[in-house]
């Protein structure tokens, strides 16, 4: 594990080591020349990286970085706007996701989203986490009750709503809500997880909380989360790319990022010299 | 340090006090002048109400609770019923928002959800300009234009296929088999344009512009955080709109739709023109009728004595009418938000 990446010469480099690097989880996503353009703004230069499976990647980068922007590509979520192109490829389970022909029903049931504002659906909490499953499959009610419970226990918030299943989701907490969301997305059994900012807008307890959860469910998901807070990102990942100006500067290790960058630029982003 | 221990209030303290003193009587002042712009209304609501309650005295007195149950109404012999009038009201702005509402609905979310934005502007302008235009043109345009269209393409068809008097002399199996919907789509003059549905479908055109910009305006509210978190479980534009759009926009939505019915049941000049003005009760949405503002416009100018305060008290029903509608908006309102365990 420790001798990985010594002195790679450059991120491109790094990014091909750590997936050919015999200690590393295979790679779940590999992203090849992405560019990605809103009108003559070019937002996104050749980002190639190789995202591992079962492991939590942190991308970190002031604001403005593209990193919002990188995830949003993850799932073509950009794509219900117009003008927004992006070139290059992006392959899961090896096919390119970026091909117009791929499925955004199929992308969207294997790479799910949670975004930076809790966003429960104006329904009850019980449909919040049903309505998505319900567009990918059609179950028994009792088998939509499982399914349901076990989105709950995996995004732990069974326990505190069990018993108000039938109420409002707008009645719950910010820190509840988001777990909500995240449940919302797990429900679907997706493979890969996008976590945007997921706990900006939350209080400290709750952040811890959410925190813990993307410890617990690396277990079962390949977990994706841009953040803009760095302890989070030494806290919960295990690798960290840092990006600056539309550039992905470096990807590697996260306790690598932290410690001993080998980017000038890295270092002065994470001690705070800039950005 | 005796000297501080001062009698009399300093001078700087005076003329704080007189300060306080002078702001506390301007924020009265201001809060009356407020109040009353307030009550304006109301005493003009209820004055309205009253005086055509007691205009309309001598008819309710004459005619007790047969007047909204009669169907007559013949100045010759001084015998009024407000039946044909109240029921021709509310059934051509029934028409409008049937017809209104899912246009609407259509043309709002076209204009948010899908249309490139450099057809939003002038979309949404057209629309504006719909609103502007006066209703006497409205009235116009119906009898002379859209009446003949009517009589020539609408009519004839609806009656072939709902009436069993079909101008082709073939009974259609629908009627055969549900006689009792002929009721609805018979006419002694098949070729004559203006009626009840006539009078509906211009209505609607003249609603669609206040309800599709309520919609408009209320579907942009919907954060977009909340559209791409659906977008992202994999909801198609249909199913975002029907599934989170909708009900996160749901009272305001049907506070567009009541707008847009208030103003179908109080509308005068467009309806007076093509509604036909009888007084005949029937069913059917294809033969002339009256409405209440229709009735009034035609008769008032000639209107003495028991006329005039049957006139009155028509305009008292609209009245009664119109806060049954919205009280009945009120209720759906609660109901809904009931169900949403708010």
């Amino acid at each position: 594990m420790t001798n990985m990446n010594e002195a790679a010469p450059s991120f491109a480099a790094t990014a091909q080591a750590s997936a050919s690097d015999g200690t590393m989880a295979a790679a779940k996503m590999t992203v090849r020349d992405l560019n990605f353009h809103y009108g003559e703004f070019h937002a996104l230069k050749n980002i190639a990286m190789d995202i591992p499976e079962k492991k939590v990647t942190a991308i970190i980068g002031p604001s403005g970085c593209g990193k919002s922007t990188l995830l949003r590509i993850f799932n073509r979520i950009y794509a219900i706007y117009p003008k927004l192109v992006a070139s290059g490829e992006i392959v899961l389970d090896g096919e390119n996701i970026l091909d117009p022909k791929y499925s955004l029903n199929r992308l969207r049931s294997k790479v799910g989203m949670v975004f930076q504002k809790p966003v429960p659906f104006p329904m009850t909490i019980f449909e919040n986490v049903a309505y998505g499953i319900r567009h990918h499959e059609k179950l028994s009610r009792a088998d939509m009750e499982i399914r349901v419970e076990q989105a709950l226990r995996s995004a732990a918030l069974w326990d505190e709503v069990k018993d108000k299943l039938k109420q409002s989701a707008l009645g719950l907490s910010g820190g509840q809500q988001q777990r909500l969301c995240i449940a919302r997305g797990i429900a679907l059994k997706p493979e890969v997880l996008l976590l945007d900012e997921p706990t900006s807008a939350l209080d400290p307890i709750a952040t811890s909380r959410i925190e813990q959860l993307v410890e617990e469910l690396k277990n079962d998901f390949t977990i994706v989360i841009v953040t803009h807070n760095m302890q989070q990102a030494a806290r919960c990942s295990d690798l960290t790319a840092f990006m600056y100006m539309g550039e992905l500067i470096e990807f590697d290790r996260t306790e690598k990022i932290f410690t001993k960058p080998n980017k000038k630029q890295t270092e002065d982003y994470i001690t705070g010299r800039f950005g | 340090m005796h000297a501080s221990v001062n009698p009399t209030v300093s001078p700087a303290r005076q003329a704080e006090a007189a300060r306080n003193a002078r702001d506390a009587r301007n924020d009265r002042v201001f809060g009356w002048v407020l109040k009353s712009c307030a009550l304006l209304v109301l005493v003009a609501l209820l004055g309205a109400a009253a005086s055509t309650l007691w205009g309309g005295s001598d008819a309710f007195g004459t005619f007790g609770w047969g007047f909204l149950t009669s169907d007559a109404w013949d100045p010759g012999n001084d015998r009024y019923g407000a039946l044909v009038p109240v029921m021709g009201t509310v059934i051509t702005a029934l028409i409008a928002l049937i017809i209104a509402v899912p246009i609407s609905f259509g043309i709002a979310l076209f204009l948010t959800e899908i249309a490139p934005s450099w057809l939003r502007g002038p979309v949404s302008s057209a629309i504006e300009l719909l609103a502007g235009i006066p209703s006497i043109i409205y009235g116009m345009w119906g009898l002379f234009i859209f009446a003949p269209f009517v009589a020539a393409h609408v009519k004839p068809w609806l009656m072939n296929n709902f009436s069993d008097t079909p101008p082709d002399g073939q009974i259609s199996w629908l009627v055969q088999h549900v006689p009792w919907i002929a009721k609805f789509f018979s006419s002694e003059y098949p070729f004559f344009g203006a009626g009840v549905l006539t009078a509906g479908m211009v209505l609607a055109i003249m609603i669609i512009p206040f309800i599709s910009s309520v919609m408009r305006e209320v579907f942009q509210t919907v954060p977009t955080r909340l559209k791409e978190s659906a977008y992202a479980l994999g909801s198609s534009t249909w199913e975002v709109v029907w599934d989170i759009v909708l009900p996160y926009t749901r009272s305001a939505v049907i506070g567009g739709v009541f707008l847009g019915l208030g103003r179908a049941l109080g509308e005068t000049m467009a309806v007076a023109f093509v509604l036909g003005n009888t007084f005949k009760f029937t069913p059917s949405i294809l033969e002339t009728g009256s409405s209440i503002a229709s009735t009034i416009a035609n008769q008032f100018g000639e209107a003495e004595g028991l006329q005039k305060s049957a006139l009155m008290a028509l305009a008292f029903l609209l009245f009664v009418v119109t806060f049954i509608v919205l009280l009945i908006a009120r209720l759906m309102l609660r109901q809904l938000g009931n169900k949403e365990g708010r």
